[in-house]
C-alpha cells in the first residue's frame, strides 16, 4: 500500500511545475485575465507542444494517455500558477469524446485535439442549471446552454442534449456565443445559443460522458488543490515579513491559527483529490462517490483557505495589486463548476449511504 | 500510487483475521457486560491481552528481538483497523505497548529491557504515564514534580493528573524535575516508578461524562532507585517527547474505524426514524461521510510517508486536529438526527443503543483537549511545519 506519487508520476509533476511556472508567471496570467478570452494562441501552442493538451487522450489517438493520477499531478501544478484559458475544458471535452465517440469519429477528431490544433469545450448547463444528466432538456441542437467554459476560443462544443451527445462547431451555422462576464476572469464563460445547429452525434446516451465529467471534476479539484497551496505559500511568506508591534504578524497566534487551518484544508484537499483520481483510474466501485467527496469537501475548504489568506494579509489582502484575489475568484467559481457541494452531497447520499 | 495491499500485507491481514475468528468470542460484549466491578472487568481485558500475546499479536511494532514482529507501519495500521473492525476488546496495557515499551527499547538499559518488556507485552504488568500536572498541560516542560537524589535513590514529590489507567497500573513512566536551576526543558528526567511504592496515592478523577477514566497521582517522598532512570538524567524531555509524537501519529487509525462504524449506525437510525428522506439530514450525513473519508485518506497518506522512512513528525497535528474536530461535528449531527431520544441515558427503556450516544456526545469534548489541545496543535503546525515564529 502506497498513497503517494510513483517515480514517473513525480517526473510528470516536476516537468509540469517547471513548465507552468516558467510560461505562466503571474504577470502573464494577469495580462491574459484582462483580455477578452484569457487565451493566448502562442502560449497554447507551446503548452500543446509539451503534450499537456492531450493528457486525457489515449496514445493511439496522438495523446499522452497518462494515468489520471499523473494528470491530476500536472493539473495541480497548472492550478498553482493559475493557468488561464481552456485547458481544463479541453481536457474534459476530449475525455468525453474519447469515452463516447465511435472509433471512426475518434480517429478523425482526437489527433488534432491532442496536438492542440483544435480546441474543445463541453456544454451541460441550461437556463435551469443542473449537473444531473437526467435533467438535460435541450433538444438537439436547438436552445441555450449557459456557463460554457472558454467556448469563445474553441472549435468544438461537446453538447449534451436530451437526444444524446453532439459535437457542434463553435463557429458554425446556427451557433451564437454571448459572453457571460463572471467573477473568475481567468476562465471566460459563454452562453451558447443553438438555432437548428448542425451537430455530429457522438452518443445517444448522455451517461456515456458521466465518467468524463467525473474526470473533469477531479482535475478541477487538482487545480484547486494547487491554488490552495499557492494561497497558503503566499500568505505564509507575507506574515513572516509583515511587521506590526515590532514583530512579524506571523508571530501572533491568531494569525498562526489562520495559516494552520489553511494547511489542514490544503493537505486534506490533496488527499481527497488524489484518491478520486486513483479510484477513477482503477475503476473502483466507489469512484463516483470519491469524486463527490473531493468536490464537496474542497468547495468549502477552498473558500476557507481564500478567506483566511485575505484575512491574514490585512488591508493588503483587499487590494487589486495582491494576487490573492485572483485565486479567491477561482475558488468561488470552483464551488458551482461541475456541481456544487449540495449536489455532490446528494450524490454521496444516493451512492454511498 | 497503489492502495492495494501487497501480498505480504494481505498475508498479514488474513493471518490476523483468521486468528480473530478463532480466538475472539462473538459474544464477548454480552459476557463482558455481565461482569460486576471495574477490577473484574479489567481482569477480563487483561486475559484478552494475554491471549493476544500468546497468539504473537502483542506489540507487533516492536523489533523481533524484544518479542515483537518488527511490523511495518502499514501492518500496524492493518492491525489497528482489523482489531477495531472486529470490535475486539481494548488492550488494557495499551500505554505500555504503544508508548512505554518503544521508549524503553530506545532509551532503556539492558536490565530495564529484561525486567519490563516481556511483562508489558503479556499484560502481566500495566503501565501508566505521569506527564500532565495541574500546572503543566500543553506546557509540559513547566512540570514541578521533583526528584532529588538521596544516595542511590531519587525522592519524588509532586502531583500528576489526567493519568489513564492510573488505578490499574503496576508501573508509571514518570517525568520529574531533577535540576530546578536548568532551563525548563533541560532539567527533566524520566523515572520508572513502582506504583506499589510507599507514598504513591492514586485518586479517581471523575470527568464530565460521570465516569472515572483518569486518575490523579500524588507522590509523597516516594523512593525510586537510580537504576530506574530511563535514558539519561536531565535528558527527560528528549526521552518523553518521542513518546508523545508516537502517541499522536498512531492514535487516529482505530478511531477512524470506530467513527465509521458509528456513522453507519447513525445512517441506520436516520432510516428507522424516518429522517433519511429529509434533504437536510441527507446533506448532513453526506457531509459527515465525506469528512470521514478525508480523514481516512489523510491518514493513509501520512502512513505511506512514514513507511517511506519518515518518523512521526509535527504533521501528525493535522490528523489530530482533523479527527478530534470531526468527531465533535459527528456527535452533534447524531444528536440532531436522534432528536429528543439523543438525550436519554443508559437505563431508560426508550434510550437508543442503551444511551451510548449521550456518553459519546460528552466524551467528544475531550477529544480536542487530550493528546494536545487543538490550539497547541495549530501552533505546532504554525511553527514546526509552516516555519512561523514560535509563539509560545
Amino acid at each position: 500500500m502506497q498513497f503517494g506519487l510513483t517515480d514517473s508520476q513525480v517526473l510528470t509533476r516536476n516537468s509540469a511545475r517547471e513548465f507552468f511556472s516558467a510560461e505562466y508567471p503571474i504577470a502573464e496570467v494577469r495580462r491574459l485575465c484582462e483580455t477578452e478570452t484569457a487565451h493566448d494562441r502562442k502560449l497554447w501552442r507551446k503548452t500543446a507542444e509539451q503534450g499537456w493538451c492531450g493528457m486525457t487522450i489515449p496514445e493511439a489517438y496522438g495523446g499522452m494517455g497518462l494515468d489520471l493520477v499523473e494528470v491530476a499531478a500536472a493539473m495541480e501544478e497548472a492550478g498553482r500558477t493559475l493557468v488561464p484559458g481552456p485547458l481544463l475544458a479541453h481536457l474534459t471535452a476530449t475525455a468525453a469524446i474519447a469515452a463516447c465517440a465511435s472509433e471512426e469519429h475518434k480517429q478523425r477528431l482526437l489527433p488534432a485535439l491532442a496536438t492542440g490544433e483544435r480546441i474543445a469545450t463541453f456544454a451541460v448547463l441550461e437556463p435551469n442549471p443542473s449537473w444531473d444528466l437526467a435533467a438535460v432538456a435541450m433538444p438537439a441542437c436547438e436552445g441555450a446552454k449557459l456557463f460554457v467554459m472558454d467556448a469563445a476560443v474553441t472549435d468544438y462544443i461537446v453538447t449534451l442534449t436530451r437526444d444524446g451527445v453532439f459535437l457542434v462547431d463553435s463557429r458554425g451555422d446556427g451557433v451564437t456565443l454571448t459572453p457571460m462576464p463572471a467573477l473568475d476572469t481567468s476562465r471566460k464563460l459563454s452562453a451558447v445559443h443553438y438555432q437548428s445547429a448542425p451537430g455530429l452525434q457522438l452518443a445517444t446516451d448522455n451517461n456515456a460522458v458521466q465518467r468524463a465529467l467525473d474526470i473533469g471534476t477531479t482535475l478541477l479539484c487538482a487545480e484547486m488543490t494547487g491554488a490552495m497551496q499557492r494561497m497558503l505559500d503566499i500568505t505564509v511568506n507575507y506574515v513572516k515579513t509583515r511587521k506590526q508591534f515590532g514583530k512579524p504578524v506571523g508571530a501572533f497566534q491568531l494569525v498562526q491559527a489562520l495559516c494552520a487551518d489553511m494547511l489542514v484544508a490544503t493537505e486534506s484537499a490533496r488527499s481527497a483529490t488524489y484518491f478520486a483520481a486513483y479510484a477513477l483510474e482503477q475503476n473502483l466501485p466507489e469512484a463516483q462517490s470519491a469524486v463527490s467527496v473531493a468536490k464537496s469537501y474542497i468547495a468549502d475548504a477552498a473558500r476557507l483557505t481564500g478567506n483566511n489568506a485575505i484575512q491574514a494579509h490585512g488591508g493588503m489582502g483587499f487590494t487589486w495589486e495582491n494576487d490573492i484575489h485572483l485565486y479567491y475568484r477561482r475558488a468561488k467559481a470552483f464551488e458551482t463548476a461541475f456541481g456544487d457541494a449540495v449536489f455532490h452531497r446528494e450524490r454521496i447520499a444516493q451512492l454511498a449511504l | 500510487m497503489d492502495l492495494n495491499l501487497s501480498p505480504s500485507e494481505l498475508g498479514f491481514r488474513d493471518g490476523l483475521r483468521q486468528w480473530l475468528a478463532d480466538n475472539l468470542s462473538p459474544h464477548w460484549q454480552a459476557d463482558f457486560a455481565k461482569i460486576e466491578g471495574k477490577q473484574a472487568q479489567f481482569e477480563y481485558l487483561r486475559a484478552w491481552q494475554r491471549k493476544v500475546y500468546d497468539g504473537g499479536w502483542a506489540g507487533i511494532a516492536w523489533p523481533k528481538e524484544f518479542g515483537g514482529r518488527g511490523a511495518t507501519i502499514i501492518e500496524q495500521v492493518i492491525f489497528t483497523e482489523e482489531m477495531a473492525r472486529a470490535g475486539a476488546p481494548n488492550l488494557p496495557g495499551v500505554l505500555g505497548l504503544q508508548l512505554v515499551g518503544p521508549t524503553t527499547i530506545t532509551h532503556g538499559t539492558e536490565a530495564q529491557k529484561e525486567q519490563f518488556l516481556r511483562k508489558i507485552l503479556s499484560g502481566e504488568e500495566i503501565w501508566c504515564q505521569g506527564f500532565s500536572e495541574p500546572n503543566a498541560g500543553s506546557d509540559l516542560a513547566a512540570l514541578r514534580t521533583t526528584a532529588t537524589l538521596d544516595g542511590d535513590h531519587f525522592i519524588v514529590n509532586g502531583q500528576k493528573v489526567w493519568t489513564s489507567y492510573g488505578w490499574a497500573a503496576d508501573w508509571c513512566e514518570l517525568v520529574v524535575r531533577t535540576d530546578p536551576d536548568a532551563p525548563k526543558h533541560k532539567g527533566l528526567t524520566v523515572l520508572l516508578v513502582d506504583m506499589k511504592s510507599p507514598g504513591v496515592d492514586v485518586r479517581p478523577l471523575r470527568q464530565m461524562t460521570g465516569e472515572t477514566e483518569f486518575n490523579e497521582l500524588f507522590f509523597t517522598d516516594v523512593r525510586v532507585p537510580v537504576e530506574n532512570v530511563l535514558g539519561r538524567v536531565n535528558d527527560g524531555w528528549n526521552v518523553a517527547i518521542g513518546t508523545l509524537m508516537h502517541e499522536r501519529a498512531t492514535l487516529g487509525a482505530g478511531i477512524q474505524i470506530v467513527i465509521r462504524r458509528s456513522f453507519e449506525r447513525i445512517v441506520e437510525l436516520a432510516k428507522s426514524l424516518g429522517k433519511f428522506a429529509d434533504p437536510i439530514t441527507r446533506q448532513k450525513l453526506a457531509q459527515c461521510y465525506a469528512d470521514i473519508e478525508v480523514m481516512r485518506l489523510n491518514q493513509m497518506r501520512a502512513y505511506s510517508k512514514m513507511a517511506n522512512g519518515g518518523t512521526p513528525g509535527p504533521e501528525g497535528s493535522i490528523q489530530k486536529i482533523f479527527w478530534s474536530e470531526l468527531n465533535q461535528r459527528f456527535q452533534q449531527m447524531a444528536q440532531e438526527i436522534m432528536g429528543p431520544y439523543g438525550q436519554l441515558t443508559k437505563g431508560s427503556e426508550y434510550s437508543i443503543d442503551d444511551g451510548i450516544w449521550t456518553y459519546n456526545y460528552l466524551r467528544a469534548r475531550g477529544n480536542t483537549i487530550e493528546a494536545g489541545t487543538s490550539e497547541i496543535q495549530r501552533l505546532i503546525l504554525g511553527h514546526f511545519v509552516l516555519g512561523l515564529p514560535k509563539s509560545y
